[in-house]
């Protein structure tokens, strides 16, 4: 794809704010998101962290009287332009949610749902394989295919979740705090997917999991409500994520990271 | 004075009972009995109208006249010489009902997508109200709608001497207004009640609003939206007042949806407020024809309960 912008960089915010009515969730966002690589977004509950994943796929507008301002430059095309189609901007940016939900259908029906609204014309048997394999939950499922998606257990079902977004093949993945309703074992496979994913997906992560962060991510943004904004959330520091653990330039970050906030 | 309400030194609570031995609620024990009453009244109240129903119905077909193969399938049905067939009845139900729903489903369904999945909580907030009040309309004003508005408008259209003044049509057309607003406030209480979980994740796979509706939302929806349908064509086999009005009165067997006809209900309206005696074969018959009916949204619930639970989504 041609770009304008560094094509290192797959999604930049400029001054992004995100409003709900008259209510301002998010303020003055600056991020410039690294292509292949996962990057968390951390902070304390209420920040804004989700309300900010959620506007790189415009996912927001779903939520009545929310709206945007300033900019997300996706491959260096704004995606609050006019002419922009939200439908095609969430085929290129998926997501994974906090609590799985996967369709009350079959497990290969799941997958092969949005592949066929997509108009997918190639082969569905190889594709959902194919997707199952990339989310490592085939060898668990393959002689299950059409049994309800329901059926599995809530790691799995995150898994089949993370199958079902790779099959239509966006270029990122966004992911809200996908393993906070997983128990450990369930966690630990979701972070090793995502080191597998992370070759071919660029991966955002909002999470509450400080170690989690530190486990999986290569950028970390710090967001915290911001000082003179009432109740309205930004980031406040935004590094890799080695520096961020180690040697944080805010004393904000600090605190929290080091769990001393209060 | 140390009583048992007495608080215990400073905690704020009575005094701790000792041990843990199982306590004696009466409040619990009479609330329980009450709502088992609630519940039991209602199953004997249907066991009663069942007896009823039957034991008329079979001092009918005890009656040497009566051959209940002829009941079921015979072509005439006349008292007055003891024909009776209950076919002529039956058929001009199932035409008005069906004339009714293939009015009342489409629009019905598209209504409750509009109002749950397109229409601004603004427009909502309206609009189900008025649709409520619509399904509460008294149906003898249907019934005169059928037959002062409706008919004459038939009339016009297809010709005064294809469409009867009383007609299963229009009486069928006119029912089909009356369940639509049931059908749809039924149904969008269901598309409502899918979770909101289940549309995000088919918006974040890059879906149109059309392709989440018809794709997710009304699978899931799929039990509720049937039991609407359900409802509503038992509303339309037991509807009584519109077609009473409008439809006719006398049996007809014609699958001709412009001529007069009586329905199975229309006909024991008509007997029953007429002055008959108790005991004689046309009273009795009319149990017959109510039991039948009871039977037929007997059968409709049973069978419709089966095909939705194997094809219906759980989401939870």
């Amino acid at each position: 794809m041609s770009t304008t912008a560094d094509s290192n960089y797959v999604i930049e915010t400029r001054h992004l704010a995100i409003f709900y009515g008259d209510f301002k969730a998010v303020t003055d966002v600056n991020l410039r998101i690294q292509r292949h690589k996962i990057t968390a977004i951390i902070g304390p509950s209420g920040c804004g962290k989700s309300t900010l994943l959620r506007s790189f796929n415009r996912m927001n507008e779903l939520v009545p009287e929310s709206h945007a301002s300033g900019q997300v430059l996706f491959d260096g095309q704004d995606l609050y332009a006019r002419q922009v189609d939200p439908v095609e901007v969430r085929h290129r940016i998926g997501m994974v949610f906090q609590k799985p939900n996967p369709f009350p259908k079959s497990i290969y029906e799941n997958i092969a749902w949005g592949a066929r609204v997509h108009g997918y014309r190639g082969n569905m048997d190889e594709l959902v394989e194919r997707s199952l394999h990339q989310a490592a939950l085939w060898d668990e499922v393959k002689d299950i295919l059409h049994r309800s998606g329901l059926a599995l257990s809530g790691g799995q079902q995150q898994r089949l979740c993370i199958a079902r977004t790779i099959a239509v093949q966006p270029e990122v993945i966004l992911m809200d705090e996908p393993a906070s309703a997983l128990d450990p074992i369930a966690t630990l496979k979701i972070e090793e997917l995502m080191e597998e994913l992370k070759r071919n997906y660029t991966i955002i992560i909002v999470t509450h999991n400080m170690q989690q962060a530190a486990r999986v991510s290569d950028y970390t943004a710090m967001m915290m409500l911001a000082n003179g904004h009432a109740r309205s959330g930004t980031v406040i520091e935004f590094d890799e994520t080695n520096k961020i653990f180690t040697r944080p330039s805010d004393k904000r970050t600090e605190d929290y990271v080091t769990g001393r906030f209060g | 004075m140390p009583g048992k309400k007495e608080a215990a030194q400073g905690t704020g609570y009575p005094v701790r009972k000792e041990g843990l031995r199982k306590r004696r609620r009466v409040g619990e024990t009479i609330i329980q009995s009450l709502l088992f009453f609630a519940g039991f009244f209602s199953i004997f109240t249907t066991l009663g109208i069942v007896y009823e129903l039957g034991k008329e119905a079979l001092l009918f077909f005890r009656t040497p006249e009566v051959d209940p193969w002829e009941f079921l399938t015979g072509t005439s049905w006349q008292p007055h010489i003891n024909e009776f067939g209950i076919l002529p009845l039956a058929t001009s139900t199932f035409i008005t009902s069906l004339i009714a729903m293939t009015i009342a489903i489409p629009l019905g369904m598209a209504a409750a997508i509009y109002l749950s999945e397109y229409a601004s909580h603004k427009v909502r907030r309206t609009l189900k109200p008025i649709l409520e009040i619509l399904a509460g309309l008294p149906t003898i004003v249907y019934g005169y709608f059928a037959l002062m508005f409706v008919t004459p408008l038939l009339r016009s259209l297809f010709g005064n001497d294809v469409v009867q003044i009383y007609n299963m049509a229009s009486g069928g057309l006119v029912m089909g207004i009356l369940i639509l607003p049931l059908i749809a406030s039924m149904s969008e209480d269901a598309l409502n009640a899918v979770p909101r979980a289940l549309r995000e994740a088919a918006y974040g796979l890059g879906a149109t609003k059309l392709e989440v509706v018809l794709k997710v939302v009304v699978p899931a929806a799929l039990s509720g939206i049937a039991a609407a349908i359900i409802v509503g064509i038992s509303r339309a086999i037991g509807e009584t007042m519109i077609v009473a009005v409008s439809v006719g009165a006398g049996p007809n067997f014609t699958f001709n949806p412009f001529q007069s006809a009586e329905t199975m209900t229309g006909h024991i309206v008509r007997i029953s407020g007429g002055d008959l005696s108790y005991d004689s074969i046309d009273y009795n018959s009319i149990f017959a024809i109510g039991l039948l009916l009871f039977f037929i949204t007997l059968t409709l619930n049973i069978v419709s309960q089966r095909i939705v639970r194997r094809f219906r989504e759980v989401y939870e």
